[in-house]
C-alpha cells in the first residue's frame, strides 16, 4: 500500500529511502510524512529494518537512495542546526559508565551549547526520577535506571523530533509508567515522535499514526484507525504475506 | 570557532576525567615503560655499545609503544554503550570531536612521557638536563605528529573486531618519518652536537605535523560516518 506524502512543509518526511548492508536490503523504498505533533509507531518483526530507518532519521546513517526532509529541508547530516532538533532514545544508552548521572548530562549539555546547565541537569534528573542518584556513576545503575538516564539525555536539549527505538524494552513497571507519562507529555507539547517497537499495545497507546514495516518496506501507513485486535490481525497478515 | 573549541574542550575534559577515574591505560603505559627501560638496561652490553648511542632508539621505542596503549583507548571509550553515537548526534562538528580526542591523547601521552623521561635518564645515565629545552621541543613535535595520526587510526580501528591489533598495523608505517626524525635529533642532542645540525630533521618534523594534522582533520569525518 503506497504511503501518502504530506505537504512540502511536513515536520518530518522521508522519500524513497533505501539502504543496504552488503547484499542485505534493509530498506526498500520507504515513504511517509508527519506533521508537527504527529506520533508514528512503526511495528515490525526483528530484521524488518526499523532500527536502520531510525538511524537514518537521526542522521547517524547515510541512505543509499532517497532523502529525509525536516520542515521541508533535506537533512544535512553535518548541519548542527538539524541535529539540535532531533533526540534519539536508542537500544544503547550512549552514556559513559565511569561518569556520574549529573556529569553525563552536563557533558551533553555542554556539547549542545545549553545555558544554565546545572539547573537543566537537575530538572532533567527530576523528570526521570533520578535526582537522588545524581552523584552516582551510571555504571552502578540498573537497566531501568540506565534507560531513564538515556531518556533524560535524549530530551535534554528539548528536541522537536524525538526518535525512540524499543524504549520500553527492559523496563520495570515503574520505569515504563514514567516513560509513558513523559511520552504523553511530549505528545501534548506537539513534538513529532517516531517510535519503533514490536509491542503493538504500547505503540498504539502513544501513536497518532501507525506503520507496519516488513522486510524493509512499509506494508501499511496511516492515522490510527481501529482497535488493538484489528491491528494485531493486520500485523499478522502483513508479516505472514511479506516476511 | 568558539563552538568548535568549546566542544573539543568538553570532549577532551570528559576523556581525561574518565581516564583519571579508571587509570587503567595510564598505569598500563607506565608499567610498560618501566619494564621496557629495565629490560633494555639489563640486556645491553655497555662494553659493546655506549648508552648514549643506544639511548635515543630505546627512548623512542618506549614512547611510541606506550603511546599506542593510550591511542587504543581514545575511541575504545566511545564503544561502551555506543557513546560515539551520542557525539555524532550532537551539534559538535566532526572536527571538534577529532580535536577533543587529540587533546585528550596529548595529555595522556605527554603525562606518560613526563614520567618516562626521568626514568630513562636514571636507567641509562644519560645527561638530559643540559639538553632539556631542545629535547622537550623534539618530544613535543614528534608527539603532536604521532598523536594526530594515531587518533585518526584509532577511529578507524575501533569498529574492527581486533581493534587493539589493528591500530599498530595501521599506525606504525605512518610513524616512520616522525620517529626517525626524533631519534636522529635526540642522538645528536645527546652527543652534544649543536642544535643547528638538526635543523633539517626539525623541518621534517614540523612539516609532518602541519601536513598530517590538516590531513587527519579532513579525513576524520569519512572514517567515522556510516
Amino acid at each position: 500500500m503506497p504511503a501518502p506524502l504530506g505537504g512540502a512543509r511536513a515536520a518530518l518526511a522521508v522519500r524513497g529511502l533505501e539502504r543496504s548492508f552488503g547484499h542485505v536490503r534493509a530498506l526498500r523504498g520507504i515513504d511517509f510524512a508527519l506533521e508537527a505533533g504527529d506520533s508514528l509507531a512503526v511495528f515490525g518483526p526483528n530484521g524488518a529494518g526499523k532500527t536502520t530507518l531510525l538511524r537514518i532519521l537521526a542522521g547517524l546513517l547515510r541512505p543509499h537512495k532517497g532523502e529525509v526532509l525536516l520542515d521541508g529541508a533535506p537533512l544535512e547530516r553535518t548541519d548542527a542546526a538539524h541535529r539540535r532538533r532531533v533526540g534519539l532514545i536508542a537500544h544503547y544508552s550512549l552514556l559513559y559508565d565511569g561518569l556520574t548521572a549529573a556529569e553525563n548530562l552536563a557533558f551533553y549539555a555542554r556539547l549542545y551549547g545549553l545555558r544554565d546547565r546545572e539547573a537543566l541537569v537537575t530538572r532533567a534528573l527530576e523528570n526521570v526520577g533520578l535526582a537522588d542518584r545524581a552523584g552516582d556513576a551510571v555504571g552502578t545503575f540498573s537497566r531501568g535506571m540506565v534507560q531513564r538516564m538515556a531518556i533524560a539525555r535524549a530530551l535534554l536539549h528539548e528536541p522537536r523530533i524525538v526518535l525512540l527505538d524499543e524504549p520500553f524494552s527492559g523496563l520495570d513497571q515503574r520505569a515504563a509508567a514514567t516513560l509513558r507519562d513523559l511520552l504523553m507529555r511530549l505528545r501534548a507539547e506537539r513534538r513529532t515522535m517516531v517510535l519503533v517497537t514490536h509491542n503493538i499495545d504500547e505503540g498504539l497507546e502513544l501513536a497518532t499514526h501507525v506503520a507496519i514495516q516488513v522486510a524493509g518496506r512499509l506494508a501499511e501507513f496511516g492515522p490510527v484507525a481501529g482497535d488493538l485486535a484489528a491491528y494485531r490481525a493486520r500485523y499478522a497478515e502483513a508479516t505472514a504475506s511479506r516476511g | 570557532m568558539g563552538e568548535l573549541l568549546r566542544a573539543a574542550w568538553a570532549i577532551a575534559a570528559k576523556d581525561v576525567l574518565l581516564e583519571f577515574r579508571s587509570r587503567t591505560a595510564f598505569v598500563s603505559a607506565l608499567v610498560f615503560t618501566a619494564l621496557v627501560l629495565a629490560i633494555f638496561n639489563f640486556a645491553r652490553d655497555p662494553t659493546a655499545v655506549s648508552a648514549v648511542d643506544l639511548a635515543p632508539g630505546i627512548l623512542w621505542i618506549t614512547f611510541t609503544f606506550a603511546a599506542m596503549l593510550g591511542l587504543n583507548r581514545a575511541f575504545g571509550l566511545e564503544r561502551e554503550n555506543r557513546a560515539l553515537d551520542g557525539l555524532l548526534l550532537s551539534p559538535a562538528s566532526r572536527t571538534a570531536i577529532y580535536l577533543g580526542k587529540v587533546l585528550a591523547n596529548l595529555v595522556f601521552v605527554g603525562s606518560v612521557e613526563a614520567i618516562a623521561l626521568p626514568l630513562f635518564a636514571l636507567f641509562f645515565n644519560v645527561p638530559i638536563l643540559p639538553v632539556l629545552g631542545p629535547l622537550v621541543l623534539v618530544i613535543a613535535l614528534a608527539t603532536v605528529g604521532f598523536v594526530a595520526v594515531g587518533t585518526l587510526m584509532s577511529s578507524m580501528a575501533v569498529n574492527t573486531r581486533l581493534a587493539e591489533l589493528m591500530l599498530p598495523v595501521l599506525l606504525l608505517p605512518f610513524l616512520v618519518p616522525p620517529v626517525t626524525a626524533a631519534v636522529q635529533m635526540t642522538a645528536r642532542l645527546f652527543a652534544g652536537r649543536p642544535f643547528s645540525e638538526v635543523s633539517a630533521w626539525l623541518r621534517l618534523l614540523v612539516g609532518y605535523d602541519i601536513v598530517f594534522v590538516a590531513a587527519c582533520i579532513l579525513f576524520f569525518e569519512s572514517t567515522i560516518e556510516e
